[in-house]
């Protein structure tokens, strides 16, 4: 489908009736979401509630058992190598641990999918690369440092200045302030926000940092054993009156969310 | 009057134990066939797929440069020392064999048919499968579990294209020549004991040598040698490719990589001598 023919009121990412299982184990048991475009939906919920596989099926490095993905109206499950690869043009991703390419240079990983994946060339991809690194607040000659000699807070910056390097439509972000201290997590979340404002982009996260949840925030969506329990606008989270919402954004121990511990 | 026949409780409970023996073993026995089968299955798909994008563009020269000097260029030092070893070591111990028929004069042959035909191949496929298969199996393993792999599917690059083509041209290509390189070093090692320690003339050792060697000797064994680097590449990228998640997972897709190289170099050889000199 040509962007011509995408109506307004087209989400751009939705997701009916999405189901994954691993043999016996239900992880998704039937996902129904929509992002309008330049919007940002955060889906929320405990470690193994099915948040990363929801993710990994949208960026298709896992295939749902049934279900549909439809960016800007078009299917994407069972959809042909090269359509993939056409939609993946419009995609950004923010991985949990930064996933930089560690034998390759700073400038190099955020140029990385100009270079390669759009065959920009590499002094043209280095001027994105130096722009985008300072976008995200680093100083110029980290440029030619390698992802092992920058701090975890560094690296997460690196990582989404690549994620938002090509200047994508729709960009994903997992877990975007884990195992950073909450001065650096803020810092990220407001480069988040930045980044996907002045992208105009649409923004589907995962966590369960509730700080960065509201912060990043247009819609939230709480997962729960594979299903979402509830969804809404940030403003009504606190006056959901739904007990799963309750008792995660309170951090309560009992409650209808149980945890198996063994 | 007849009888009918009932048996005794405990009998009973004594044949189902058998039963249940029988039917277990031979449960154990299927799904171990079966998992084989798919493990041969899924290597033989991975080898398709990889060959695929061998042939495919878009290529990675820089990345298929890199792999040159890992697999070949930095294999020499070990590929080159074990050939030395192996000529010299060959050469003493035939001539300790050979001079009990007084057949000394077939040294020179027996050192370079054994080590154009067998040793250097069949060693230089070990050693670099111990140096080189678990390195790409530890580096393409890292990059899974750290999500690596994932990323470069989200940066629109193929990873079989950047990460398992190169990896594989490389090894296929740069094998032959190293164990070229260890025919030369391996026959000068036993030319070095024969002429310094066992006392033979050079000029008959280096006739001798000549007179025996033919085409297909040397050419077998590069062929071997390009079978062989595919083999250790391949096992390399895929067990670090099929990596599991942790420390563990890594350190098993090394162990995997080595082992399941070191067999199939074993396998393959007997297959490819048996069909250039049956």
């Amino acid at each position: 489908m040509s962007p011509k023919n995408i109506k307004s009121d087209t989400p751009k990412l939705e997701l009916k009736g999405v189901t994954k299982s691993f043999g016996d184990k239900h992880i998704l048991r039937g996902i129904d979401l929509a992002i309008p475009t330049g919007k940002s939906l955060v889906i929320i919920g405990g470690s193994g509630t099915g948040k990363s596989v929801t993710l990994k099926c949208v960026l298709g490095l896992m295939q749902p058992d049934s279900g549909s993905i439809l960016i800007d109206g078009e299917e994407i499950v069972g959809s042909s190598a090269k359509d993939r690869d056409r939609l993946m043009h419009k995609f950004g991703m923010l991985f949990q641990g930064g996933a930089l390419f560690d034998s390759i240079k700073v400038w190099e990983n955020i140029a990385f999918g100009l270079i390669h994946g759009r065959n920009i060339d590499r002094k043209k991809a280095r001027e994105i690369a130096e722009e985008k690194i300072a976008a995200v607040g680093l100083k110029p000659e980290v440029a030619d440092l390698y992802p092992a000699e920058l701090s975890g807070g560094m690296q997460k910056r690196v990582a989404l200045a690549r994620a938002v390097a090509a200047n994508p439509e729709i960009i994903f972000f997992d877990e975007p302030t884990t195992g950073l201290d909450p001065i650096m997590a803020d810092v990220i979340n407001d480069l988040i926000k930045d980044s996907v404002k002045s992208l105009g982009a649409t923004a589907l996260s995962i966590t369960h940092d509730m700080a960065s949840a509201r912060k990043i925030a247009d819609y939230v969506a709480l997962l729960h054993e594979g299903k979402i329990v509830w969804h809404g606008a940030i403003e009504e989270l606190n006056s959901s009156g739904n007990d799963y919402v309750d008792q995660f954004i309170n951090g309560r121990a009992t409650g209808p969310i149980t945890r198996r511990v063994a | 009057m007849s009888s009918t026949f009932i048996p005794k409780p405990s009998s009973d409970k004594k044949q189902n134990a058998i039963v249940e023996t029988v039917v277990e073993s031979c449960e154990a026995v299927g799904r171990t066939v079966l998992s084989f089968f798919g493990l041969v299955g899924r290597i033989a798909s991975f080898m398709g797929r990889s060959i695929y994008h061998c042939f495919t563009p878009p290529f990675f020269p820089s990345q298929f440069m890199r792999q040159l000097m890992d697999v070949g260029y930095y294999s020499l030092p070990v590929v080159g020392m074990t050939a030395l070893f192996t000529g010299m070591v060959l050469a003493l111990q035939s001539y300790t064999g050979f001079t009990r028929f007084n057949a000394e004069g077939a040294i020179a042959g027996v050192v370079a048919l054994s080590v154009t035909r067998e040793l250097a191949p069949v060693l230089a496929g070990l050693m670099v499968a111990g140096r080189v298969g678990a390195s790409i199996a530890a580096e393409i393993g890292t990059m899974r579990v750290t999500e690596q792999i994932d990323a470069l599917t989200t940066l629109s690059v193929n990873p079989f294209k950047y990460l398992v083509a190169p990896r594989i041209l490389a090894g296929t290509l740069t094998l032959p020549i190293l164990v070229l390189i260890g025919d030369i070093i391996g026959i000068y090692g036993g030319y070095v004991v024969a002429i310094y320690s066992l006392d033979f003339s050079v000029g008959t050792y280096l006739s001798q040598t000549w007179d025996i060697i033919e085409p297909i000797d040397v050419i077998s064994g590069l062929i071997k040698a390009g079978v062989f680097g595919f083999i250790v590449t391949t096992m390399g990228c895929y067990h670090g490719y099929n990596s599991a998640r942790g420390a563990q997972g890594v350190g098993a897709a090394t162990t995997n990589a080595v082992v399941s190289s070191s067999i199939l170099i074993l396998i393959f050889n007997y297959v490819l001598t048996q069909v250039f000199f049956s």
